[in-house]
């Protein structure tokens, strides 16, 4: 298990490598400099020196890979162009929410795209099978955004129930809790369709199994098969759809954070990416690249413990 | 045998064509998406209006007999714009799907029937590639190039080849050892022949399927970034432009922001639910089991 | 006579255009060991199914599985669910699959109980006892293991011990010893004769090896193509078998072959094809007695109080 881990952690690493240097010869091959690129049509010569020096860009193109990546080990990310603030701070501010919204839109899909999922096994084959797979193929197929915005229509403009714009105060719950509300419910229901289908899926092929017919040869309830029997086997590739699929509630929210003006990595991305300041940008890129492999490789890990039978294979 | 053929479930007798429209899913799916490329190919004959001409006189109307949809803040008919809006949609989608699904199936066959190096090399970058957050990768290149139209269809085109290129490679990787392959390279036939002949015609039909799911993917990703102002520059319609204006314009006139989701929904309803149908019909291998 | 406690009457399965059981007729009484063999694809693992009331999904089902009384294929499925477990259980083949991965052999044991109204401590002393009374070394010590942590003979013990569990009336052991080495079939073999005399109701056991037959049961049926061929007492099958098939299948019963005879006798020729069986007797295109009048169904002969051979050739 230990080799198994070191392994998985060292590709992790190799790959974001790999993506921060091909980031930088992405930077390089493009015609035109970064900085008058950034400051755009309101360049002069003197602004444009002075960035030019700050982004240290009148050092050779080795120096600044060295330096970022030192820079990056030491947990510098580069300053922003502008408010010359340190990217990280930048980042570690808005992170949390982000983090928040996406736990609560797992969260709550989890639970209701399960239960759904169970749903349709329990009455597989009628009507309640049929309109819960149709449902949650639309699930799927609905952008968030738009989700978002229909329900920022509703529950905030016309009834006035839920904050519109903004993450909350901080350090009070109840208006984190409500801020959160609206734009976890957007991102969380694709989710509850991905995991319907999947719950579905992967538990009927577990329903084929011998021991589900043991099990129903005792004469257990259907219930009960399903939930205690069934569910624990094919929970395990929903885990590792979960923590692959975290790229995409990431994608949801760059989108729906800028619907509610909530201050997210999704709006400080966005936000920079429309100013072009790239040390932003770059640092925020490698920064979720970071936090998606830790994830995936959490996953990974996590289905070796959920499963006594991978678990002896690994100690073995 | 006649009595096995009828005693078989009618689904197993009949062609592909008649199983995907027998699947009620897959025909509303064939509708919505019929509407949408119709609405894409006709729109200078569908729109009533200019789609980019102003009107300050009636801006921000409701809908009415005049303007169905009613009009945006600068008085330009919505109904119009949301048709010349499909064909801003459909154009991306094809042209970045087309051209994502033409390399990856050329770095496909070349890393599945090439030299090992050549494999390993494009099968360590096709992975760093899809092992990044699609998002980030997108907006990385965004920043560099600057948005626009052209830079959309690069980002879309970047972020699809690695998954196309990985299916074909397995299946080149499979079809390379089938019997009737190494028969044909026994009788003496090139790399050339064997991959026009025998490999690409077998390696499509799979790739059809997966670029067909992808297409809906494509049209939220278009209006989403369009929607952040970093997609299709406005003026030129697109459905995430004429949302943003909805958006702008949502205490005062939440009728925009209602018509513009409404083609985006249907459309991307329109493409999951063909998706699976035509999966459903062509690869019934990939079927999860019965709806 | 005492009413019969099991009673199959005419019973069909067929899946699509596939007919696995085409008309089996038997019955078994308390206190008797009843055993059923045949070939691979002669409908055992059909009838065995249907014995609990567990037909697979898809399957078309005719005729009469009485036990005490009720007929199983006429109840509807909440009342069929509180017969198994409770008035038939079952013996399974492959008790690797037999048991669920995920929980331990205790948990189930337990849940196997659930039509007791009693704390989960005496279940559990109640799974202890069943476990030490099948001979497992250590049954505290199993009820916390997995299946795959035991060996192949401790969980064919422990699939003895969950069937016996709810002391069913009626018991099916469908191949209980085909998964296991012959030191080891032996030894359950063993267990199965003790089990016999305790046990107040009837076993059914289904088998392909007549050897298991011989050791344990009174009387048999043999099946062919779906259809029960010949009944009698274990010495009438094996010292007066009527049927040709009958006969066949004792002359290659390897226990039967003369030393130094240097090859296993084999019955020529195959199974026919059960989407499309013969109007007449299914043996007779394998047949060395068949003539012309064998293209209709044969005539079920008596040869005395226990004996029946469904065949023109042999009659009495």
């Amino acid at each position: 298990m230990l080799t198994y881990a070191i392994k998985r952690i060292g590709l992790a690493v190799l790959i974001l490598i790999t993506v921060m240097l091909a980031m930088y010869a992405m930077v390089f091959l493009v015609p035109g400099d970064p900085a008058s690129l950034a400051l755009g049509p309101r360049a002069t010569p003197e602004l444009k020196a002075q960035l030019i020096a700050r982004m240290g860009l009148d050092q050779p193109v080795w120096v600044q890979v060295w330096r970022f990546f030192a820079n990056a080990l030491h947990g510098n990310l580069g300053y922003d162009v502008w408010s010359r603030r340190p990217v990280l701070d930048q980042i570690l501010q808005v992170f949390p929410n982000t983090l928040f919204l996406g736990a609560v839109a797992l969260g709550w899909a989890l639970v209701l795209g399960v239960a759904l999922g169970c749903a349709a096994v329990v009455w597989r084959g009628t009507v309640v099978d049929a309109v819960l797979g149709i449902l949650s193929v639309s699930m799927i197929a609905v952008p968030p955004f738009v989700i978002a915005l229909y329900l920022l229509l509703i529950f905030a403009v016309w009834l006035g129930w839920l904050p519109a714009i903004g993450a909350g105060t901080p350090g009070d719950w109840a208006s984190q809790f409500r801020a959160v509300l609206l734009p976890a419910f957007s991102i969380g229901i694709t989710w509850v369709g991905y995991l319907a289908r999947l719950v579905r899926a992967s538990m009927l092929e577990v329903m084929g199994a011998n021991h589900i017919r043991t099990a129903r040869a005792f004469g257990l309830s259907e219930l009960r098969i399903v939930t205690r029997y069934a569910l624990r086997l094919a929970i395990i590739p929903t885990v590792a759809i979960l923590a692959v699929g975290f790229g995409s509630i990431l994608s949801s929210a760059v989108f729906v954070e800028t619907v509610f003006s909530r201050p997210g990595i999704g709006t400080l991305v966005t936000s920079a990416v429309a100013k072009r300041n790239y040390p932003v940008v770059m640092g925020s890129v490698l920064f979720m690249t970071a936090f998606y492999l830790v994830v995936v490789t959490a996953a990974d890990l996590l289905i070796a413990r959920l499963d006594p039978r991978v678990r002896d294979v690994f100690r073995g | 045998m006649s009595s096995v053929a009828e005693a078989l479930p009618a689904s197993r007798r009949s062609g592909a064509l008649h199983r995907l429209m027998r699947d009620r899913m897959g025909a509303m799916g064939a509708v919505l998406v019929a509407a949408f490329v119709a609405m894409a190919l006709f729109a200078p004959w569908l729109a009533p209006y200019d789609p980019l001409k102003l009107d300050v006189m009636h801006k921000l109307m409701p809908p009415s007999l005049a303007h169905w949809a009613g009009t945006d803040q600068l008085g330009r008919d919505t109904l119009s714009r949301l048709i010349w809006g499909a064909r801003t949609a459909l154009g991306v989608a094809v042209s970045s799907i087309g051209l994502a699904g033409a390399i990856g199936i050329a770095l496909g066959l070349v890393a599945g029937y090439g030299p090992r190096w050549l494999d390993m090399a494009l099968v360590l970058v096709l992975d760093s590639l899809s092992s990044l957050p699609m998002i980030m990768f997108a907006l990385a290149v965004i920043t560099v190039l600057g948005p626009g139209k052209g830079t959309l269809i690069l980002v879309i085109v970047l972020v699809s080849i690695p998954g196309y290129a990985r299916l074909i490679r397995a299946q080149t990787l499979t079809l390379k050892n089938a019997d009737f392959v190494q028969a044909e390279r026994t009788m003496g036939a090139g790399p050339g022949r064997i991959l026009a002949r025998h490999i690409l015609p077998n390696v499509v039909g799979p790739l059809v399927i997966v670029l067909s799911m992808d297409v809906p993917v494509v049209i939220m990703l278009e209006a989403g970034l369009s929607y952040l102002n970093l997609g299709v520059k406005p003026p030129e319609p697109s459905w995430g432009n004429i949302l943003y204006d909805g958006y702008t314009s949502l205490r005062s006139q939440p009728a925009l922001v209602i018509a513009a989701g409404v083609p985006l929904v249907l459309s991307t309803i329109g493409f999951t639910f063909l998706g699976e149908g035509l999966r459903d019909a062509l690869d019934p291998r990939l079927k999860v089991g019965p709806r | 006579m005492t009413e019969p406690l099991l009673q199959v009457r005419d019973l069909r399965v067929a899946y699509g255009p596939v007919q696995a059981l085409r008309g089996a007729s038997l019955n078994a009484r308390a206190g008797e060991v009843v055993g059923i063999v045949g070939e691979s694809g002669c409908g055992k693992s059909t009838l065995a199914a249907a014995l609990i009331g567990l037909p697979a999904p898809g399957a078309t089902v005719s005729g009469e599985v009485r036990i005490g009384g009720d007929d199983l294929l006429a109840l509807p499925e909440p009342a069929r669910r509180r017969l198994r477990g409770e008035r038939v259980a079952m013996i399974f083949q492959d008790p690797m699959t037999a048991f669920n991965p995920v929980l331990t052999l205790g948990d189930q044991l337990i849940d196997f109980q659930h039509r007791l109204a009693e704390p989960r401590a005496a279940k559990r002393g109640r799974a202890r006892a069943m476990l030490a009374r099948v001979g497992l070394p250590d049954p505290d010590l199993a009820l916390h293991r997995y299946v795959h942590e035991l060996s192949g003979g401790m969980r064919q013990r422990a699939a003895i011990a969950a069937a016996l569990l709810m002391r069913p009336p009626l018991l099916v052991a469908d191949e209980p010893t085909t998964a296991l080495d012959v030191t080891m079939e032996a030894q359950i073999l063993h267990l199965l004769r003790e089990l016999r005399g305790e046990h107040q109701g009837a076993i059914v056991i289904i088998t392909h090896h007549l050897g298991v037959v011989g050791e344990l049961c009174d009387r048999v049926y043999v099946m062919y193509a779906g259809e029960v061929v010949e009944e009698g007492t274990v010495e009438e099958i094996y010292h007066t078998p009527r049927h040709p098939y009958t006969r066949a299948l004792i002359a290659c019963d390897p226990a039967h072959v003369a030393q130094g005879q240097g090859h296993l006798p084999t019955i020529p020729g195959r199974v026919p094809d059960l989407a499309a069986p013969p109007a007449g007797c299914a043996f007779a295109a394998r047949c060395p007695l068949a003539s012309a009048r064998c293209a209709t169904p044969p005539p079920r002969h008596r040869f005395g109080p226990t004996q029946v051979a469904a065949c023109y050739a042999v009659a009495p």
